[in-house]
């Protein structure tokens, strides 16, 4: 039963390897290398970004789900992200302006920066400059930084719902949203040049 | 968009990576991620420049180095070293491997660098507040219906939406 190996298992290095080799292969082959192409997801004529990540989230959802229905994976085992509400929320609104200034985001600038993009280079430059800042900044907000703690928190047990229900309304959402995006980039393509 | 059709399928690739993802968990317990990696390495300069800042209570970095740890040897440093080779073997397969600076005809190549340095450096503030990037907190958090990955997602692409406007320049 998974999860197989433990993090301090320097097997689960060979295993992060291969692992982000899949990762870089797929980001690379859907597009994920071009600033350009990301981009498109904010203006609207081209919702690649939205339709990979949505469904890559749906797909290791319900595959989890499935895994745990077989017994194939202990569930209480697995990492879940803690939920702080201010650091997250404030987290993820600079992670959108530097997505929109700079065209990409950790992952994808690496797969971009491997295919020769220099502007994905630069970019990577500045995502260590912006670990440095905040490191020497810490001590500013690191109180904030530990405020409202949540916890592993999940998303169905807030809302009151079981897991089940969850998923088919997430699956349910997801397909209305790559409807309307698919819709709507038809329409703005007509309108922007080229890209 | 001549070159789209070079590109993979988007749902089969967003499948694909759900897949990969799943087995991310099933292997070693934890998802995808890439912002860690580069705040180890930026641990790793600190160390260097400014050693006793670092190791010291201020530093949130100092977390990286307890009990002696050498914050490079960690599985995140590895997977961002195979997106590396993944990105490369597919590129190579496509043809699409050129040392090149992309941006908006509307703008020059300077311009997109330094949108590019900002932006980059933003990123790495909001993933340090966020405890994670795109794929660590958002994807991860999804796969694992954690309501910080689906609060990160909804900030991400809600402050992207909030400001594309601003920045409509740089891009169309």
């Amino acid at each position: 039963m998974g999860p197989i190996f433990n993090a301090s298992d320097e097997w689960s290095y060979v295993v992060a390897l291969v692992i982000g080799i899949f990762f870089g292969l797929i980001l690379e082959s859907a597009g994920f290398s071009s600033s350009r192409k990301l981009a498109g997801v904010f203006y609207g004529y081209d919702f690649v970004v939205l339709r990979v990540f949505f469904m890559a989230a749906l797909t290791a959802a319900v595959g989890l789900a499935f895994f745990d229905y077989f017994d194939l994976i202990d569930l209480s085992k697995i990492y879940v992200n803690p939920y702080f509400i201010g650091p997250t929320i404030v987290g993820g609104v600079i992670m959108g302006l530097g997505f929109i200034i700079g065209g990409f985001c950790p992952g994808t600038s690496a797969c971009a920066a491997a295919i020769g993009k220099i502007d994905a280079m630069i970019f990577i430059g500045g995502i260590v400059i912006g670990a440095i800042i905040f490191d020497v900044a810490y001590p500013l907000y690191s109180e904030f930084y530990e405020s409202g703690n949540k916890g592993a928190q999940l998303i169905y047990e807030v809302m009151g719902i079981s897991k089940e229900w969850f998923l088919l309304i997430f699956v349910v959402f997801a397909i209305a949203v790559f409807y309307i995006t698919a819709y709507i980039q038809k329409l703005v393509s007509k309108n922007v040049n080229k890209y | 968009m001549e070159n789209t059709k070079k590109y993979m399928n988007s749902y089969l690739a967003g499948v694909l990576l759900g897949v990969v993802i799943l087995f991310s968990f099933y292997l070693t317990r934890e998802g995808l991620g890439a912002s860690g990696a580069y705040k180890r390495i930026a641990a790793e300069i600190e160390n260097v420049v400014a050693p006793s800042y670092t190791h010291s209570e201020n530093s949130h970095s100092s977390s990286y180095f307890k009990d002696g740890l050498n914050p490079l040897k960690n599985r995140l440093v590895f997977m961002v070293i195979g997106v590396f080779i993944g990105g490369f073997v597919s590129g190579t397969i496509a043809g699409r491997v050129k040392l090149t600076l992309e941006h908006s005809p509307r703008i020059t190549s300077k311009k997109r660098a330094i949108a590019a340095l900002i932006g980059g450096a933003l990123f790495g503030i909001g993933a340090s507040f966020g405890r994670g990037c795109t794929s660590g907190a958002g994807l991860d958090g999804m796969a694992t219906l954690a309501t910080s990955g689906f609060v990160v997602v909804m900030a991400i692409f809600g402050s992207g939406y909030i400001f594309a406007y601003f920045f409509r320049k740089l891009w169309i």
